[in-house]
């Protein structure tokens, strides 16, 4: 549910991608063509400023080595448990499952253990809350936890992704939560559960890019055209 | 502190407490409840599960202010003559054996049974992973669901 208000704020974005379609056209002559894409859906044409397959390829190797770090592949498991640790290993003890909406089952639901924050100390849960409605904090989840794994239906697996496999999996809708280009770019600009990537906790390392660079190289990979690698 | 209200055990009550204290210590310490237990403080054996909004919360680590608002129960308010399902069933089949880490037992089964009438012993196992036992009673735990899901329909009579 959350994710639909996150998408419907996205769509009034002062973004880039949001300007008049003609007004996005800017050519580019050396080495360069100018690609032109529809964001299904949408109704919105979003131009690529100046397609660069190479650049926009080497732009998501530089944003996989966060995609595939293990702050982003715990929670994006290839199985229907959620991974911890530096190593991916299964979730301690428990036999965690990730149910139906992806916050577990019965009386082990992730949000029963990891909180809004953080929690201070070594092996503790870490937590996380929901986002910021037009900048204020969520009054219908005031200090609940949203930690959680994908949905059941969209689990966007990242665990064991070929870099080739992950980029066409976030660009397809039927696979990356409904996302267009643009909302992506908001989710991983604006989304506690990303954010805390970079504020873990004691004992958890940070992706090797900070959050600001990560954020440039999905945008770059979508502004040159959204090649893949292969 | 700070000033936090909820219902706990179907009465409203109002604590003054540091937003961050662990709602067990406030249960035990300031409201004098002390039938949720303290394990291991790290959302990991299960002895400290209450009831927020019906969610079987580990409340060694939740902080109290997230209480505001809303409903919790214990142990203690599982039922007041022991008449829950529950509590029968784990009555009539002598669960526990040293008892610590039972109250948590219980209300993660209550929380189960809330959600699902009649358990498989695969739902048994997803629900109760999270509560740990060190004497090991978990057959009878077992049994004991069963047993509360058949009282809970009306079939409460001697097995």
């Amino acid at each position: 549910m959350h994710l639909e208000r996150i998408m419907a704020k996205s769509s009034n974005l002062p973004d880039t991608y949001q300007r008049s379609p003609i007004m996005r056209i800017k050519l580019s002559f050396i080495g360069s063509l100018v690609g032109i894409a529809l964001i299904g859906g949408s109704g919105k044409a979003v131009v690529a400023q100046s397609r660069n397959d190479a650049d926009a390829r080497a732009a998501f190797m530089e944003a996989f080595k966060v995609f595939s770090h293990a702050r982003c592949v715990n929670c994006h498991p290839a199985g229907n448990a959620p991974l911890q640790g530096e190593d991916s290993r299964p979730h301690a003890s428990l036999r965690l499952r990730r149910g139906a909406d992806g916050h577990g089952v019965f009386a082990i639901k992730c949000g029963n253990c990891h909180q809004a924050q953080n929690q201070s100390g070594l092996h503790m849960p870490p937590g996380a809350p929901y986002p910021l409605i037009d900048g204020a904090e969520d009054q219908a989840h005031q200090g609940e936890p949203r930690w959680h794994l994908p949905s059941a239906a969209t689990p966007m697996v990242f665990e064991r992704r070929t870099p080739g496999q992950l980029c066409r999996q976030l660009l397809d809708k039927t696979k990356n939560g409904g996302l267009t280009p643009e909302q992506l770019v908001h989710h991983v600009n604006n989304d506690p559960l990303v954010l805390w990537g970079w504020n873990a906790g004691e004992g958890r390392s940070a992706p090797p890019l900070s959050h600001a660079e990560f954020v440039r190289k999905v945008e770059e990979w979508l502004d040159k055209g959204r090649a893949c690698p292969r | 502190m700070a000033h936090i209200m909820f219902t706990l055990n179907d009465r409203s009550v109002t604590v003054d407490a540091e937003p961050e204290k662990p709602l067990l210590w406030v249960l035990r310490e300031d409201l004098g409840l002390t039938g949720t237990k303290y394990g291991c403080g790290m959302a990991i054996c299960g002895c400290c599960v209450i009831h927020l909004n019906g969610d079987a919360i580990r409340s060694c680590v939740t902080p109290v202010a997230r209480a505001e608002g809303k409903t919790l129960a214990t142990i203690e308010g599982l039922s007041r003559d022991l008449s829950h399902p529950v509590q029968r069933a784990w009555l009539e089949l002598q669960v526990p054996q040293c008892g610590y880490c039972q109250p948590g037992q219980m209300m993660s089964a209550a929380c189960l049974l809330a959600q699902k009438a009649d358990p498989t012993d695969a739902d048994i196992d997803d629900a109760l992973s999270g509560n740990l036992c060190r004497c090991g009673t978990y057959p009878r735990i077992r049994r004991a669901i069963h047993r509360a899901a058949d009282i809970a329909v009306g079939k409460g009579g001697p097995q």
